[in-house]
């Protein structure tokens, strides 16, 4: 194969992938690094990339305190309730604290903020959220990157992270492969910031063909941030915590606007209220603690999502489908109906394609709703990812080791998706969780260490050999057969992503199942992906863009290796409407309030699975 | 919504091939124009209509669940900083729309922070971030703390 090699030496901060939380790294590293080296290296172009790549009209994360609306640690219990206690409050916390900062910011940069008429203050969606015109969000952000990085590397897609050979569990870099040119690019660099993407399509989709790529979450998140992570040997946690979204059928356009600015609501397909009647059987199964819905009617304290998932479930199940949004009274205000259409032109586009298709004009009928198919991610309601340092000022001893979002890998940072325990970021709170690492980063260097990292030549060329291995494999095996994608040894990417997605569906708690598993199903599910992995070995590439779907694959499987691992080892059902452990239906406070802690090891292939205490903030009487 | 491309309105650019997410649009060989190789990892982002200066590329709901007879078509501006949009429906029904896309003009409002005073050491040892505390409350309040919000972090249950 005539493809080049291009080495790319002396970087101080790589960072990998580019959406919102990496954008926010390579920004603020300039401001701490003045004289450093800053390297971007993106699997698309940053102008369109990421989970933002088609706008936002919501900011989810934003405090207001200089209006006095919240106080960080009000956005701490607000995630809190919401992932059923399960979250890293610290993380949270810091990021809370700085998430003005980058939005104010924002505005400065060009990005429309709405603004109340009455008030001049930013105009709120509900009571975290702001509303903006964000078509153009991350060609900002990625201006602002671009001012601060010494190079962007687009289209190339980083498939390991390079070790230093000289010191143990220290990270040395990342290789990867240009998919227009298949030129194989190696950058060896003192701290990588990790901004790659969650995982969709793990779980098989409801919809089928070309319907598949509408995700909700973006077909191109391809648990890089993951499967990069895992394979270094990186400790994860709460990667049992997919996300099931209750969004409209099909186009799954965005609920959040319709909810809290429209004041739409949910019905079932008799027209009548639904959830309530479904509370006293959960309040059995969660405990008075988590779902209390007295107390959330008076105190605003709210419902957690999973659990309203739960009641739409149900209601379906017990045959009184489909869900239908309220639309027609909020639609008859002309403001309302605007805002209603923008919200999906400014994000989901699909869903008002899908809208003018079947003629619903939600003025004059009521759209159904219905849940997803499971997402793993670390930026919206849900915090899979990996075990992270938090800030000296705010963490205990068992969640700092020294840089703030460094994972356990010296000199490997993350942001956005790639933090664990850090859900309701969003895009806001991904690009302050990268400035966050691109200060530790920085500090780290300067602190002496990222000295002395060898990466010897035999590293570079077995992962060389490695990338390349499903391109090799079809140029010798192609000719075997007359045509056609059927052969006895190898495998395409798509064959391998539908086997995934059918073996993760059925044994993991997909939609087929109604998001059931249970140890069972998990342990049989273990031994599919086990099984599969050595068929990965056999994965043929037919071009170059087939080699981009192959390692993308690799990384969705390693990440939903993970996934079934988390889900075995945490042995109760802590977010019903979510999934169900069928062979432990309730929450176990007495066992499981506590966070998930796995590693693979990466020479073995074994994973090691730990508890972690789960530390919540509370007042300190001795300092009021 | 799987993207297509009009043959007759393609040049073979490539605008949208530099821009898809997903990298899906590709040229076809023969006919050096533009072609969605993959419509099921398309997400329907609009990227590349977008980026289109033929607005040669236009998208068709999935096949497996919208019917024909519809459009979304985009204008996005960046001259005026606005984008336009025309939603037609199978039953022909019409709705447009318009809203801004960025309040400055392009490549200007970013600062260079290779260009800005570095930070203090004490910066570097505390917990601020650049422009802070500043931007924090656009006054002089300062980085919230623990100490300051009378908080402590316990260990175990808490509700």
């Amino acid at each position: 194969m005539a493809y080049e090699t291009i080495i790319e030496d002396g970087i101080d901060v790589l960072v990998v992938g580019a959406g919102l939380g990496g954008t926010g790294a390579a920004w603020e590293a300039r401001f701490w690094g003045q004289n450093k080296k800053i390297v971007i290296a993106e699997k698309a172009n940053i102008d369109r990339s990421g989970a933002v790549a088609q706008g936002l009209y919501a900011i989810n994360c934003y405090m207001g305190t200089r209006w006095g609306e919240n106080n960080p640690e009000d956005h701490v219990r607000y995630a809190r309730i919401d992932l059923m206690g399960m979250v890293r409050e610290d993380l949270l916390f810091d990021m809370a604290r700085h998430v003005d900062s980058t939005v104010h910011q924002f505005e400065e940069w060009g990005l429309p903020i709405m603004k109340d008429p009455k008030t001049g203050r930013y105009l709120r969606e509900g009571r975290w959220q702001i509303m903006i015109h964000g078509e153009s969000y991350k060609p900002i952000v990625a201006e602002a990157a671009k001012k601060s990085a010494d190079k962007v590397f687009n289209r190339i897609c980083v498939t390991h992270l390079l070790m230093d050979d000289s010191k143990d569990n220290r990270v040395a870099g990342a290789v990867g492969f240009n998919v227009r040119t298949g030129n194989y690019h190696v950058f060896k660099s003192k701290t990588v910031i990790c901004g790659a993407g969650g995982a969709s399509n793990i779980f098989k989709p409801r919809s089928v063909g070309e319907g598949s790529g509408r995700t909700w979450y973006a077909p191109w998140s391809s648990a890089s941030a993951y499967g990069l992570m895992i394979n270094a040997g990186a400790k994860m946690t709460q990667m049992e915590n997919r996300i099931v979204l209750a969004r409209f059928k099909d186009g799954y356009g965005p609920v959040g606007a319709y909810f809290l600015h429209l004041k739409t609501y949910t019905q079932n397909g008799l027209g009548e209220e639904y959830e309530s009647k479904w509370f006293p059987a959960l309040q059995q199964m969660v405990g008075k603690e988590y779902l209390d819905p007295e107390a959330s009617h008076l105190t605003h304290r709210p419902i957690p999502t999973c659990l309203r998932n739960h009641c739409i479930i149900s209601e379906v199940n017990a045959g009184r489908g489909p869900i239908h949004m309220v639309t027609m009274r909020a639609f008859q205000d002309p403001h309302l109906e605007e805002v209603g259409w923008e919200n999906f032109l400014g994000m989901t586009v699909g869903q008002a394609v899908l809208w003018a298709a079947t003629d619903v004009d939600p003025k004059n009928e009521n759209p159904e709703l219905t849940t997803s198919e499971p997402y793993v991610m670390g930026s919206h309601a849900t915090g899979s990812g990996a075990w992270c340092s938090g800030p000296e000022d705010v963490s205990p001893p068992e969640y700092f080791w020294g840089y703030n979002r460094m994972t356990t890998i010296e000199g490997l940072f993350g942001a956005g998706d790639a933090v664990g325990g850090t859900p309701h970021a969003f895009s806001s709170g991904s690009f302050t969780e990268g400035r966050l690492a691109a200060k530790a980063a920085c500090k780290y260097i300067d602190d002496g260490k990222g000295e002395g990292i060898v990466v010897s030549a035999e590293q570079i060329k077995r992962r060389m050999e490695e990338i390349y291995k499903p391109l090799e494999h079809y140029r010798v095996y192609r000719n075997e057969i007359v045509a056609g994608d059927v052969n006895p040894n190898y495998i395409n990417p798509k064959q391998g992503l539908d086997r995934l997605q059918k073996l993760m569906d059925e044994y993991c708690g997909g939609v087929t199942v109604n998001y059931m598993t249970n140890e069972k199903l998990l342990n049989i599910g273990l031994k599919k992906l086990r099984i599969m992995e050595e068929d990965l070995e056999s994965l043929a590439a037919k071009d170059i863009h087939e080699l981009l779907r192959a390692w993308e694959l690799k990384h969705r499987h390693r990440a939903a290796e993970c996934v079934t691992q988390h889900t075995l080892f945490r042995k109760e059902t802590r977010w019903p409407g979510y999934y169900y452990r069928g062979d432990a239906m309730k929450v176990d406070d007495a066992n499981w309030h506590v966070l998930t802690v796995s590693r693979r090891d990466p020479k073995t292939g074994e994973y090691t699975m730990e508890k972690a205490p789960c530390y919540h903030l509370v007042s300190d009487e001795k300092s009021l | 919504m799987p993207t297509f491309v009009y043959m007759t309105r393609c040049d073979g650019c490539g605008h949208c091939v530099d821009i898809c997410p997903s990298d899906i649009m590709h040229i076809d060989k023969t006919y050096r124009r533009a072609y969605n190789i993959e419509p099921n990892m398309c997400w329907e982002c609009y990227s590349c209509v977008k980026a289109c200066p033929q607005h040669a590329i236009d998208v068709r709901g999935y096949a497996d669940f919208a019917p024909l007879g519809h459009s979304v078509r985009v204008d996005r501006d960046e001259r005026k900083g606005t984008i336009a949009w025309r939603i037609k429906f199978r039953n022909g029904t019409e709705k447009n729309f318009l809203s801004p896309i960025t309040t400055k003009p392009w490549g200007q409002a970013i600062p260079k922070l290779a260009d800005v005073p570095g930070p203090s050491k004490e910066m570097r040892d505390g917990e601020l971030l650049y422009n802070e505390p500043k931007y924090i409350r656009m006054d002089d309040g300062g980085l919230r703390t623990l100490a300051a919000a009378g908080l402590k972090l316990k260990m175990g249950i808490s509700y």
